[in-house]
């Protein structure tokens, strides 16, 4: 039987998160009543021009930066015509041949820590469109519907539109491309990437061939796809599809399919042989832009550590696993934070242990965030030299950090104030541990007959003993020896 | 005496300014002679009678403060393809005829800021396509100074009003011609800017990397004080010029000594017919004679201005009036769905030149002909550009004629093609996106045996308003030959 791998491209649309929309005054705000976010230029009215926002441009020259894109020195609008009722101009500002950036390579990770990469081939800047509802019909439907509404509002919020390679060979790896794109345009700031209103929308191309083959099957391109759940679920329904047709004896056939959320399948929404002619042309409205090395160079200086860079130093340098890298970068100030405490004490795993211990359960309970607690990176730091120099144990540890965390103050101060400093006397542990056999006959002739697990509860009460001061290690060795 | 409705901007201003008359008694003066003419000349869409009143009130009452207004009272026409809030603005076509504008075209706003009062909008050929007028589907416009004539377009509405007295100062657009044309049909200076020295916001679009709004008057000083108050950069044109724009008016020349004046082998008169070549041979000594030396240039690559600008204009077109489909504003003629209704919307409300251009510009930038039509017809452009440039190497202006003929009878151009020729002298300027202006030049026997109007035209490199407006100044102060001839309707009684 032959073995068939899947060859995936993304096309993703991403609204950047700018005051104002790409050509207008506007504000880019989701949502509000319909048709009250518009001007003249963003209704088209008659007369009305579009004026480049600049922040817009320089978040895209930030996006492809994070994937190592060239950034050429001249780019350009073009006009992409289509008639479509929520298109206010009837065409689309878009950029045809000379994109903002240009290649460049996602660098992404899967749940068994595996690096991948998928190459981009550009990312360009557009405008998005508005929203049509149709009514009358009764299930929102354009079939049936009396009329159709539209509003304007999201109609000119800048869109980028990120195109890969084909690069990617299964459902798995596009949830984890997508991821990859999602955190860095968080991080970066360029976009709040929320799908649920609508700010990144993607669409697939999919198609199989025999592995080995250097050649690429017909495609098919998959859209209505609303979470990376979605995305995964109807990638792996398409591949499992044209299987099924190839396996039949049949041939997969060029065409748009939409996925079913509820069915669980895709189906056909509209051959290829129906292509537009968008008769792209220079936006005669808006000069060329000119690049600045100045502005890329500057840009580049600004930009924080990518994610991947992150992870490859969370997995690689400080050998966390890909749980625990992921969870702390994803969360940036939390990152930050930890990466500061690393700084300070030059301990990555107790960092680590603290900050996704204790300092995230302080936070929720508290509800205040890490970074802003009275329990500095440089106050963690200190309580973890005094846990490496084993003046304190960590039950000791964990009671000082919430007194910082509540009060402030230096852990070193604290623990000298109140006399927390573990003891590795040995005659002073010895005393406790004296007392506590003596004390205990029943449980220590139990050890004797051969009952070794309620050394625990030994230990336990001589910690106890010492108000959790003796030094755990200490407690253990003698209490061997002593019961033989 | 004080200035009347029929005096010069300048003159108008300063009685104004002064109080020697109130911009009330003057509006109220032109609307009753607009109300008296317009019927015959047809200049006008729609009169203004209110917004013209409490505008000339509102300057009345700055000028008692103590304000001084460039343009105080002064009395304009606006062409009805610029937005001006809360009037109806059409473009000459039923698919806007109802259409009322909801903001206001920045070089209005700066006339009306300087003191100008709306008097009316103008008649156009609709979408400013067409060089006669005849091409409006909601109205007539005919020339003040044969009735019988077209006023030529497409800003044919505002070239009538100014001839016809029924304003001091018209707006148009020229993408090709549709300013100077008219003006040598008038009678009057029409003047074309560089590209991008007036501010497109509001103006609506028929060809962007073309399109230039710019006065007319019945003196270049008019103008000049027109054009210095539109000219400057605007945040709401990216392509306008973000540059200090010299003033003009107070930079008008006496002579042209020390200039030269470049005579276009390419367009030599001769072939226009004797009467025509001998009006521009005298015109050409009269420039000489004032102190110019004329020097001989070439543009080579002119002869192709009308093929390339009959590709860029309607691709730009056939994209700018998509949006034009009965969804948001304007006519909308309903139908089963809504790809029939954008058909049956754009069948009834473009006329058949609309069309055409639409037509010829979808298909010049389709899939698999775009390179052969519009990439080739930029590149072309480029070249035209060049030669001009090539040109102005070996002198400071210009000249020649703004059209091959006067004014024509109505209906009499047909073929379009024949129409197109019109702009033959225009267009290549307008390509290069260079500031040309037409100033009268005197008369030659029309086709009804009237005398009728011809104009010259002289061009300079961009940026060089100031050299142009003052040479054309300085020809207007020696001939005179707007002077030679009143009008026909609206004239002085």
């Amino acid at each position: 039987m032959t073995r068939y791998e899947a060859v995936i491209g993304i096309e993703c649309h991403v609204e950047l998160k700018t005051k104002s929309k790409m050509f207008c005054g506007c504000p880019n705000e989701f949502g509000g009543e319909p048709n009250t976010k518009v001007c003249p230029v963003c209704l088209a009215l008659p007369g009305a021009l579009p004026v480049v926002n600049e922040l817009a441009i320089s978040h895209m020259i930030r996006a492809g930066l994070a994937f190592d894109a060239e950034i050429p020195a001249f780019s350009k609008f073009d006009r992409k015509n289509y008639f479509y009722p929520d298109m206010p101009k009837d065409y689309q500002i878009s950029q045809f041949d000379m994109p903002l950036t240009q290649g460049g390579v996602v660098r992404y990770w899967l749940e068994d820590g595996t690096m991948k990469e998928c190459r981009l081939t550009r990312i360009h800047l557009e405008e998005d469109t508005g929203k049509s509802t149709h009514a009358g019909s009764g299930d929102g439907r354009i079939a049936g519907s009396t009329h159709s509404l539209v509003d304007f509002n999201r109609a000119g919020v800048p869109l980028m539109e990120c195109v890969s390679e084909p690069d990617i060979r299964s459902a798995k790896e596009a949830v984890g491309y997508l991821e990859a794109l999602k955190r860095t345009f968080v991080q970066l700031g360029v976009s709040d990437v929320k799908m649920e209103e609508g700010s990144l929308r993607c669409d697939a191309n999919v198609s199989i061939r025999p592995v080995g083959s250097s050649e690429y099957g017909t495609k098919a391109e998959i859209k209505n796809m609303n979470s990376f759940r979605s995305v995964e679920r109807a990638i792996e329904s398409e591949i499992a599809r044209q299987m099924a047709v190839v396996e039949g004896g049949g041939r997969v056939v060029q065409e748009t399919r939409g996925w079913d959320e509820v069915n669980g399948t895709t189906h056909t929404m509209r051959s290829k042989e129906a292509a537009h002619d968008y008769r792209y042309f220079p936006d005669p409205d808006l000069v060329p832009m000119e690049v600045s090395r100045d502005l890329v160079e500057r840009i580049r200086g600004e930009m924080p550590e990518t994610p991947w860079k992150r992870f490859e130093r969370y997995r690689g340098e400080y050998g966390f696993n890909v749980l625990q890298a992921t969870q702390l970068l994803d969360d940036v100030p939390l990152a930050a934070y930890f990466d500061a405490a690393v700084a300070a004490s030059g301990n990555p795993q107790q960092s680590l242990n603290f900050v996704l211990g204790d300092l995230s359960r302080l936070a929720n309970e508290s509800g205040i965030a890490v970074g802003d607690s009275h329990a500095t990176p440089a106050l963690l730091a200190e309580l973890i030299s005094l846990l490496d120099a084993k003046t304190i144990n960590s039950k000791i540890a964990k009671d000082v950090l919430e007194r910082v965390w509540r009060d402030g103050g230096s852990p070193k101060a604290i623990v000298a104030a109140e006399g927390l400093a573990q003891t590795s006397d040995t005659g002073a542990i010895e005393k406790f541990v004296d007392d506590v056999l003596a004390g205990n006959p029943k449980v220590v002739a139990e050890y004797a007959a051969g009952k070794t697990s309620v050394a625990g509860f030994l230990v336990g009460q001589v910690m106890k003993a010492s108000q959790g001061k003796a030094n755990p290690a200490m407690v253990q060795d003698l209490l061997k020896k002593k019961l033989g | 005496m004080a200035a009347t409705f029929r005096s010069t901007a300048v003159e108008i201003a300063r009685d104004v300014n002064a109080k020697a008359v109130s911009a009330r008694a003057l509006t109220d003066a032109m609307l009753a002679h607009v109300d008296a003419t317009d019927g015959e000349v047809g200049a006008y869409l729609t009169r203004l009678h209110d917004v013209a009143r409490s505008r000339a009130d509102a300057v009345d009452a700055r000028v008692a403060k103590g304000e001084r207004l460039p343009l105080a009272g002064v009395p304009i026409s606006v062409k009805d393809n610029m937005c001006l809030t809360g009037t109806r603005t059409t473009c000459g076509s039923k698919i806007l005829e109802n259409w009322v504008a909801p903001y206001t075209n920045t070089a209005v706003a700066r006339l009306l800021d300087a003191g100008a009062v709306p008097i009316g909008k103008s008649n156009l050929d609709e979408f400013a396509m067409g060089s006669s007028c005849e091409n409006s589907a909601l109205g007539v416009t005919r020339n003040p100074y044969d009735p019988a004539c077209v006023p030529g377009g497409s800003s044919g509405g505002s070239a009538a009003a100014v001839a016809a007295y029924e304003a001091a100062i018209g707006l148009g657009s020229d993408t090709g011609g549709s300013i100077r044309e008219p003006a040598a049909f008038c009678n009057l200076v029409g003047f074309k800017p560089t590209y991008g020295r007036i501010s497109r916001y509001g103006l609506i679009a028929f060809a962007s990397s073309l399109d230039q709004i710019g006065p007319f008057a019945r003196t270049v000083e008019d103008a000049a004080l027109a054009y210095d108050i539109m000219a400057g950069h605007d945040v709401m044109d990216s392509t306008s010029i973000d540059r200090a724009v010299e003033s003009t008016a107070d930079h008008l020349r006496a002579d042209l000594a020390g200039l030269k004046v470049g005579l276009v082998r390419e367009f030599d008169t001769e072939g226009l017919g004797g009467e025509i070549d001998a009006l521009y041979k005298k015109a050409y000594d009269d420039l000489r004679a004032l102190g110019a030396e004329i020097v001989d240039v070439t543009l080579p690559t002119a002869k192709y201005g009308l093929a390339t600008y009959y590709l860029i204009a309607p691709a730009e077109c056939s994209s700018n009036l998509a949006r034009f489909d009965g969804v948001r504003y304007g006519l909308r003629v309903d139908a089963s769905d809504v790809n029939a209704m954008y058909e049956a919307t754009r069948a009834a409300g473009f006329g058949p030149e609309v069309k055409r251009r639409i037509l010829i510009g979808t298909y010049a930038l389709s899939s698999g002909y775009y390179d052969a039509y519009y990439v080739r017809a930029q590149k072309a452009r480029t070249l035209i550009a060049k030669d001009f440039e090539k040109a102005f190497a070996s002198c400071d202006l210009i000249a020649c004629p703004a059209a091959s003929s006067a004014a024509f009878p109505f209906d009499s151009k047909s073929d379009p093609y024949s129409m197109y020729l019109m702009d033959y002298y225009t267009i290549p300027m307008s390509l290069a996106g260079l500031p040309a202006i037409s100033i009268p030049c005197g008369l030659i026997g029309g086709p009804n045996g009237t005398p009728m109007p011809m104009g010259l035209q002289l061009t300079s490199p961009i940026f060089s308003e100031r050299l142009l407006l003052g040479a054309a100044h300085a020809y207007e102060q020696a001939t005179k030959h707007a002077a030679s001839r009143g009008p026909v309707l609206g004239g002085a009684k």
